[in-house]
Order: structure tokens, then sequence, then C-alpha cells
């Protein structure tokens, strides 16, 4: 073990889980997890997506029955009747995306169910009022206890979230990807916090995909795999490689392809792209089989302006072109036939119908090349489908299945399968691997390149730095509306594309 | 998702074979005279539900239908009181229809309301533009050589005119809602109406088309209606959005779109024409009737809620707790992010 578990080492666990099982149906979620979270030690579960990551959470949250093995508390063993009774035993999951009464206030909110009383158990709204923000102030996070949730961020839900669990006297805290939806600075925020709490002699387990992330705060890292644990260390001892091995289960070699492509002609030229109070004056041109990055922050207006190209959102003015041709703006149809086609940012309801088959699915945005005289031909309904799916490998068991029993990576690329079957010259990809595990992101990755090497235009957006880095021949940075920065595949690094998302001069 | 529709249809079969055979020990229930009479009883409401279906496979409704109908049977006697030719009227009345439909649509998909709420609103209004027509006047005396059209059976058969029309309407929204592109986008709607705008899908315009469909399909009935009794009057088919709404949800469609065939509806029609006719003819009281229907429609929406466990079959294809997790809403916001630089 390492500096601080060193002290702890000696110091029995707060929770332990011994050898826990656990299976849903057919799926075997948790094949014999160990884990043991010491107090002042921050925790860090690694792995893939179905790696059985949260299951674990909901074992320790009380919400799932281990079907074998036990889970101690303070040395003890517990068998949680339910979320309640693991609150009881002082454990806190705070959520990724919290949920929180948005009509009450901050210090209501907190309080919720345990609020301090008066006589005739009136509440002590003062007593209430004044105690929460004791809570915040020890936090180093000054939020107003009087005012409603509603509209506040994420970040500060979460801290809301934690001020709950600490004034509950939670002792285990388990953080099931809070930083997902976090900017740089509200992540750094949350992390003075989760630090101050572990000096504080709390437990905490800490789950994120961001490896980075593990490294700055864990440490301690646990590795999971198809349900089981793969390896346990002291944070200090893994490097990335082995991390992402053991995540993995063989070394991922090259995580970005080889460009080949030359970029041809101008496929898709935008002029002057404005929406009032969204962006403005957006202009810039992808050719033919090249990948344009467009990075930028969330809520730069990237997504608004992909959105505007395609049609699906309005413009107040500007023009898209083409290949030569004026686009009508505000019309996907015609987006469509010109050869545009658009991979959403939000894959669950934008991008797929998750009730409705895959051929179904697949088939939506061509209708009219699986149809004479309007009436659907099943044969070919079915055959482009499979087509599709074929030649990008999604997993299935029958075309007619739902995409909701498809996995994550499975969906997208029946959403790419979707717009693949559209043969689109203009292709913009928003989020293309979000929430997919790192396999599937790879295939992505090979198929965006091998699209543009055969004369493609890409778009693509991404939140992820070193994917838009990776994959792109150029990059376009947005910052509040605008687009402030464009940057060769040389030119652009980390630093200079975060300072021209963060308005920094260039 | 087709096996199901499959079960719930045979259900309906089987409650549609039940109800025929109390029936034949009814007196007179097998006569064609009185077959005829229970096809013709239903043949406005299952206009109406034919109208209803796409709609609500959209995940929208149009409560106004039989205001609507109410509406164009004053109208029919207004014209007919004035005057007019009854070859007139027709197109007339349909037209009127459309129009009134081409209402709900500009409320509910221009202005983007509620038609649930557009719907209740212009029942009520439609029907009052009714009274204002005729007032409580009944407006008789119609053609003779048009009412047999709504009265009789082809000749040497038990087979009413009016029940062909229905059927080819029938026929008509199957084929458009199973085998036309459109069909598709009506069950895309339904399940997922922004995933269905961005697949290039003109959302709007077919709800709008919708709506003008239900316009005029209720005038069509109108005139059935009209005919049949050989009466307009502003209060003619007074709360048949119900019988209607009632059917098309027996049928299995479900009220938040996406789910239902026309199949379903059909036999849930036949099935709730054959009860009415079967506790008409043992004297049951329309009160006791209506007891009957309504338990009937609370179990339709029951049964299927109760014996939903039974889907779990359809576990997650990858052996992977992905689909697990992915149901509590924990979206993982995507793998390694900015971290594999170095790898």
């Amino acid at each position: 073990m390492q500096a601080v578990s060193a002290l702890t080492a000696k110091v029995p666990p707060l929770l332990e889980l011994r050898d826990v099982h656990k299976s849903f149906a057919a799926v075997h979620a948790l094949r014999g997890v160990s884990l043991a979270l010491h107090p002042g030690e921050v925790h860090g579960l690694a792995g893939e997506n179905g790696a059985g990551k949260s299951t674990v959470v909901r074992v320790i949250g009380g919400e799932h029955r281990p079907d074998s093995g036990v889970v101690l508390v303070d040395d003890a063993p517990v068998g949680f009747s339910g979320p309640r009774d693991a609150q009881r035993h002082g454990i806190a999951v705070i959520h990724q995306e919290p949920t929180q009464f948005p009509d009450l206030t901050v210090a209501e909110n907190v309080f919720m169910g345990r609020q301090p009383v008066r006589s005739f158990r009136r509440i002590d709204r003062a007593s209430m009022n004044a105690k929460a923000a004791e809570l915040f102030e020890s936090l180093g996070v000054p939020i107003d206890p009087w005012r409603v949730t509603r509209g506040l961020s994420i970040a500060d839900q979460q801290i809301i979230e934690i001020g709950k669990a600490l004034s509950a006297e939670a002792r285990i805290i388990v953080m099931d990807e809070p930083t997902a939806a976090l900017s740089t600075v509200e992540t750094e925020r949350l992390f003075r916090v989760a630090k101050r709490l572990a000096e504080n002699g709390a437990a905490l387990l800490f789950i994120s995909h961001r490896l980075e992330e593990m490294y700055e705060i864990c440490h301690r890292v646990t590795v999971l795999r198809d349900g089981a644990l793969v390896t346990s260390s002291p944070m200090a001892d893994i490097d990335r490689d082995t991390l992402v091995r053991s995540m993995v289960g063989r070394s991922v070699e090259q995580l970005y392809p080889e460009q080949t492509g030359e970029a041809g002609a101008e496929a898709l030229v935008v002029a002057g792209l404005t929406r009032a109070g969204v962006f403005a004056d957006v202009s810039f041109s992808v050719r033919r089989g090249e990948i344009v990055g467009l990075a930028g922050l969330v809520g730069s207006g990237r997504s608004e302006v992909a959105r505007a190209i395609f049609g699906v959102d309005p413009l107040d003015a500007g023009q898209v072109l083409v290949d030569g041709e004026r686009l009508p703006l505000g019309d996907p149809r015609a987006a469509i036939r010109a050869g545009v086609a658009m991979v959403p940012e939000d894959r669950r309801e934008q991008g797929l119908i998750l009730d409705l088959s895959i051929e179904r699915n697949a088939t939506l945005p061509r209708l009219g090349a699986v149809s004479r005289w309007g009436l659907v031909s099943r044969a070919k309904e079915r055959s482009l489908a499979a087509k599709w799916a074929d030649r990008l490998g999604v997993k299935r068991r029958r075309l007619t299945d739902p995409v909701a029993t498809l996995s994550g990576g499975n969906q997208q690329k029946v959403v790419l399968g979707k717009w693949l079957a559209t043969e689109p010259g203009v292709l913009i990809v928003d989020e293309p691997t979000r929430g997919i595990d790192i396999g599937a992101k790879v295939e992505v990755h090979a198929l965006l390149a091998e699209l543009a090497a055969s004369g493609i235009a890409v778009l693509m957006i991404s939140s992820e730095l070193p994917e838009v880095l990776g994959m792109a021949d150029r990059v376009l940075v947005m910052h509040e509306g605008r687009l402030t920065e464009e940057l060769s595949k040389e030119d652009a690094t980390e630093e200079s594309v975060l300072q021209a998302a963060t308005g920094g001069a260039s | 998702m087709l096996d199901r529709f499959l079960r719930w249809e045979t259900v309906l079969l089987v409650l549609c074979v039940g109800v025929f055979a109390v029936g034949s020990a009814s007196d007179g229930f097998g006569e064609q005279s009185n077959i005829a009479f229970l096809l013709l009883d239903y043949s406005e409401v299952a206009l109406l539900a034919f109208a209803l279906l796409p709609i609500v496979l959209t995940g929208e409704i149009d409560l106004s239908v039989a205001s609507t109908l109410g509406f164009c049977s004053a109208l029919t006697g207004t014209l007919w009181d004035a005057g007019i030719g009854f070859e007139t009227i027709v197109p007339l009345v349909i037209l009127a229809g459309v129009a009134l439909g081409s209402v709900n649509a500009v409320l509910v998909v221009r202005f983007g309301l509620p038609s649930l709420a557009v719907t209740i609103g212009t029942l009520g209004l439609y029907r009052g533009l009714a009274y204002v027509l005729l007032g409580d006047r009944a407006v008789t005396g119609f053609p003779e050589n048009y009412r047999p059209l709504a009265t009789d059976s082809i000749a040497g058969t038990f087979v009413p005119y009016a029940t062909v029309l229905v059927l080819f309407v029938g026929a008509a929204v199957a084929v458009l809602v199973h085998k036309t592109t459109t069909g598709r986008s009506l069950y895309a709607i339904g399940l997922g109406a922004q995933t269905t705008r961005f697949s290039g899908i003109r959302v709007d315009r077919i709800k709008f088309s919708l709506f003008l469909l239900s316009g005029g399909l209720a005038a069509v009935a109108s005139l059935i209606y009209t005919l049949r009794y050989n009466s307009a009057r502003a209060d003619n088919a007074n709360g048949m959005e119900l019988v209607a709404v009632a059917a098309v949800l027996l049928g299995g469609v479900s009220i938040f779109g996406g789910r239902g065939t026309v199949l379903g509806v059909a036999t849930a029609l036949l099935a709730m024409a054959g009860l009415r006719n079967v506790l008409f003819l043992d004297d049951v009281s329309n009160e006791i009737q209506n007891v009957i229907t309504g338990l009937l429609l609370i179990l339709s929406v029951l049964v299927p809620v109760v014996f939903k466990p039974r889907r779990t079959k359809d576990a997650p294809l990858e052996p992977s707790v992905a689909d697990a997790e992915r149901r509590t809403g924990a979206d993982p916001g995507g793998e390694l992010r900015r971290d594999h630089q170095g790898v």
C-alpha cells in the first residue's frame, strides 16, 4: 500500500465486499468481487461499460442483494434490506445526475425527511438553513441554502447530494461517474471536496471513465472486467498501459487509425450561419476525404451549428452549400436528399427509436429506397438493414429485435448504419463515441477513417479532445457561439485547442 | 414485438367468438336482419375508430370526431332544408369535415398545443356550432333514393351497403398503417418523434394530414348517420367519441402511441358491436350496457399490465451488464475521455 494507506492499513476498512456474486437472469454481473474501502482513502473503480461497476455500486447502496458473498460494514456482515438501510449504515451514493426536488430550496433538499423541528413538529427553517450554510461552508462551496434547486448546475446538485450525505453522517461515499457532465473547473472543485472528505476520515469509492482523474484523486484502483476482479493496486504502482490493458483485456495498439485520404473538392460549405443568441457568423468548409473536428466547450454552440446545417434547428441567416448546391434551410429531408447525414448527439432521443426493431430503425431515413408507390417492401427493408448491420458488425440476434436490446456500442453502429445506408457525401457526427466502450470506439474510429478515405466529407464534433486531435485533419474551435480558431493537424494540441475553446488569446 | 400484438388480438378474437356464442343463445341473434342491424349500428363508430387509430399511433388524439359528426349532420340538415340537392350536399359536408379537422391540425401542429386539450375544446366548439345551425330542430325527409345506402343490405345478402364502405375504409387504413412508408413513420413518431424528425421525416406534415383525414371520415360517418336515422340533429352521435376511443384502446392500441394494429381495432369493434347487440336483445338496460362496456375497457388495459412480467424473455443480447446499467439512466459519459494519447 502506498503513503496514505500505510496508515490505514492497520485501520479496519469501513466497508468491505468479500467474494460477491450477482446474476441477473442469464447475465452473471459480478463474479467474486472483493473490495475494501478504508477511511481516508479514495478508491477508484475502473472497467469498461458492462464490467459490473454499477452493480457494485448498487450492491453497496443496498439496491441489490448479492447472490453470494458478504458485505461488511465496520467488520460486521450486513444484509441491506434496501437503500434506506444502507443509508443508516452510513453509506451514500452520489449519482452522475442527481435527482432532487426542483421546486424545493437547497436546504429543504439537503434535510429532506430529516428536517430539524421545533415544537409541534414544525420545521425549523432558520436552523435548517443555518446548518445547510454551515455544511456548504465546510465543503468550501458556497451555495445559497434558500434558493430552489431548479436551475442549479449538475455540479452544484452533486455538491448538494454530498451535503445531504454529510448531514446524514455518511462515512462511506460512492461517487458513480460524478464528473461525466462536469466542466474542468467544476471537476476540480468536486475533487477538492472529495479530498476534504477523505481527510476527514470518510471512505470514498470513485468511478470514472477518465483515467487522468483516477490518477489525480485515487489512492488505490480496482479494475473489473466482465464482472470479475482483474486487479487491485495502489494507484502509484500501476501505469496507464497496464491499467488500460487490464480494463480491456488486451492491449489497445492504436486507438486512432492512420489517415490516408487526400482531401478533394469542397463538399460542404457553410457561410455566415447565424442563429440569434446561439451562434453567429459561422463559416467553414469540409472537403471530400477530410475529417474536420469541431471542438469547443459544451454550450459553445457546436451541436447547434451541426443541427442547423442538417436542418433540424432553425437558422436566422447564412447559407449551406452541398457540392455547390444551396440547401433549403430547416428541411432535414432536403439535406438527406442532398447527401448530408447526421449522427446526432443524443443516441436515444435523436438517433434511435429504442422500442423499434433494428431494421425499422435502420431504414427510417431511407423509406423511399425500400418502397414502391409508397408501399414498403419487407424484403428490401430487411436486406438493406441486414447489409449495413453486417457491414458494421452489429451483434444482434434478429433484425426484428428492438434496438433497446443492443449494447451502447452496437446501438451506435445501428445509427451509423442507418445513415450510411443513405449513401451520404457529407457525414456529420456529433459525439460519435459517447458512452460506448473502448472496443466499439476503436471500430467507430476506424470506420470514420475508412469513410473519409472513400471520399466522404466528415464533420466530427466531440467533447473528447484526444479523439478530435487523433482523428481530425483540421480542427475548428468554437467559443461562445463563434468560430474562434482553425488549426491544422500539426498545430492542434490539447493546449492550443483548449485555449481557443476557453476564449484565451491565440 | 409482433408476437405480443398477435397475442392480444388472439385474446380479442376469443372475446369476439365468446360474445357471438353467448349471443346465439339469445332469441333472434343469428337472424340475418339482426346481424345486419348489428353491423349497421356500429358503422359510424367504426369509421371514427379507423380515423382515430393513425392519430393515436402518433401519440396524439382527436376527441372532436363525434362533434364533427354532429356538426356535419346539422350542416346536412341546414343545406337540405335550404333546398340544395343531396348530390351537392355530400361533397360540401365532407369539405366541412376536413375544414374542422384542419382547425385541430393547425392548433396541434402549427402551434404545438397538446391535442388532448385542443380537441376537448373543439369537441365543445363543434357541437356548439351544430346547435347554432339547427338549434334543437330535427330535419328529416332525406331522399328515398339515398337512404337505402345507409339502411339496406346488398340484395340477397345480409351485408349492408354501409358495412361495405366501413370495410373499405378499414382496409385502406390497414394498408396505410401497415404497408406504406407513411405507416412506418406513424409508429416511429409515436415511439420517438424527435428521432423521426432527425431522420428526415416530415412529422408535422403527417400529423396535419391525419387530422384532415379524421375530419373527412367523421363527415362521411355523419352522412351515414343522418341517412340511417333520416334525421339531422345537432345532438347526433353525442358522446360517440368515447365509444370510438374505447374501441381503439380495447383493440390494443397504446394511448401513448407507437403500438397497435387495424386488425386489433376491427376485432374490438366487432366484439363491442356484438356485445351491445346481445345485451340489447336480452333487454339489458342502457345503463347496465354502459357498465359492462366500461368494465371491458378497464379490463383491456389492465390485463396486459398484469401479465407484463412474462416479457423478461427479452433479455439483453450480449452477456453484459450494460443493459442493466443503462436502464438506471446512468449513461456513462464516454470511455477514457482524453486519456489515450499515450496509449
